[in-house]
C-alpha cells in the first residue's frame, strides 16, 4: 500500500513520465480513498497550468 | 487584420507607454534577469538575452493587445531566447555547483508535511484551490507566484523552470544538466511540493482567513 508521501511523489512524476500500469493502479486505489492526495493531484495539474499561463500570455480570451 | 488597425494603434500607444514606465520596466527586467541567469548561468549571456527580448518586444509591440498580458508576452520571447542559448552553448555551470539552498535534502520539509507513517499531517492537508476571478486579483496572484518561485532553492527553481516554463522533456534536461532521471524526478517533486505549500499558505489559504 502506498502512503501519502509516496503517492504525492508519484502524482508529481506523473507530469514527467508515463506511470506503469502497476503504479497507476496503486495510485488510483490510494487517491480514491484519500481526499488530500486527490486534492494534491489536482494542484499538480494546476501548477502546470499556472506555469503555462505565466510564460504564454495570460488569457487567450482577452486578446 | 485591417479592421483592427484603429484599436491596435490605441493599444500600441498604451504599450509604448509601458516602456516609459521606468519602475515597471525596472522590475520586469529584474525578474527576467533572474529567470535567464538561473537558466544559462552566465550573467553576460543572460543580460544579452534579456536585452534582446526587450528589444524584440519593443519592435513587435503590435503583436499583443493587452497590458495585463505584457509581462507574460515578453517572458515568452525571453523563454525562446533562453532555449536557443541552452541548446547552442551547452551549459556553463554544472548543476552540481548550484546550491540546493536551506534544507539541503528537503527532508525537513517532508517531516513538516508528513507524519512518520507517511500520511499527511492534519493541518498540512492540501485544500481546494479556487481560481483568481478578476484582473486585480490576478495581479496579486502573480506577485505571490513570483515570490514563491524566487523563494525556491536555485537548483529547484532551475529544474522547475526548465520543465514547466521552457517545457523541456526529461531526457533533454538530464542530458543538458548531466543528472540522472531519478535525481531530476525527486528535485522536481520537491520543487512542486514547496511551490504548492507556498501558494497555499500565501494565496489560497490567505484569502480564506
Amino acid at each position: 500500500m502506498l502512503n501519502c508521501k509516496q503517492a504525492t511523489q508519484m502524482l508529481s512524476e506523473k507530469l514527467d513520465r508515463p506511470l506503469s500500469t502497476k503504479e497507476k493502479l496503486s495510485l488510483g486505489i490510494h487517491t480514491s480513498m484519500c481526499l488530500p492526495c486527490r486534492q494534491f493531484g489536482k494542484q499538480m495539474q494546476e501548477l502546470r497550468f499556472i506555469s503555462k499561463r505565466y510564460t504564454k500570455g495570460e488569457n487567450e480570451s482577452e486578446k | 487584420m485591417t479592421n483592427v488597425n484603429l484599436s491596435q494603434e490605441i493599444d500600441n500607444s498604451a504599450m509604448t507607454n509601458a516602456f516609459h514606465d521606468a519602475a515597471f520596466i525596472a522590475e520586469l527586467r529584474i525578474q527576467m534577469l533572474k529567470f535567464a541567469t538561473l537558466q544559462v548561468r552566465d550573467s553576460q549571456l543572460a543580460e544579452d538575452a534579456v536585452q534582446e527580448a526587450m528589444l524584440s518586444a519593443y519592435q513587435h509591440i503590435d503583436r499583443f493587445a493587452r497590458q495585463s498580458a505584457f509581462k507574460t508576452w515578453v517572458f515568452s520571447i525571453l523563454k525562446n531566447k533562453v532555449i536557443d542559448l541552452l541548446r547552442k552553448e551547452k551549459r556553463h555551470t554544472a548543476v552540481s555547483q548550484l546550491e540546493d539552498g536551506p534544507n539541503l535534502n528537503g527532508e525537513e520539509l517532508m517531516d513538516q508535511l508528513f507524519k512518520d507513517n507517511g500520511h499527511w499531517q492534519k493541518h498540512e492537508r492540501p485544500q481546494k484551490w479556487d481560481q483568481p476571478d478578476h484582473d486585480v486579483e490576478n495581479v496579486h496572484f502573480w506577485r505571490v507566484f513570483d515570490a514563491c518561485l524566487n523563494a525556491l532553492p536555485e537548483k529547484y527553481g532551475r529544474f522547475f523552470m526548465m520543465r514547466e516554463f521552457l517545457e523541456m522533456e526529461t531526457p533533454e534536461i538530464c542530458h543538458n544538466e548531466d543528472v540522472s532521471v531519478s535525481n531530476l524526478n525527486v528535485t522536481l517533486y520537491r520543487a512542486r511540493l514547496r511551490l504548492r505549500e507556498c501558494l497555499e499558505d500565501n494565496w489560497y489559504q490567505a484569502k480564506v482567513s
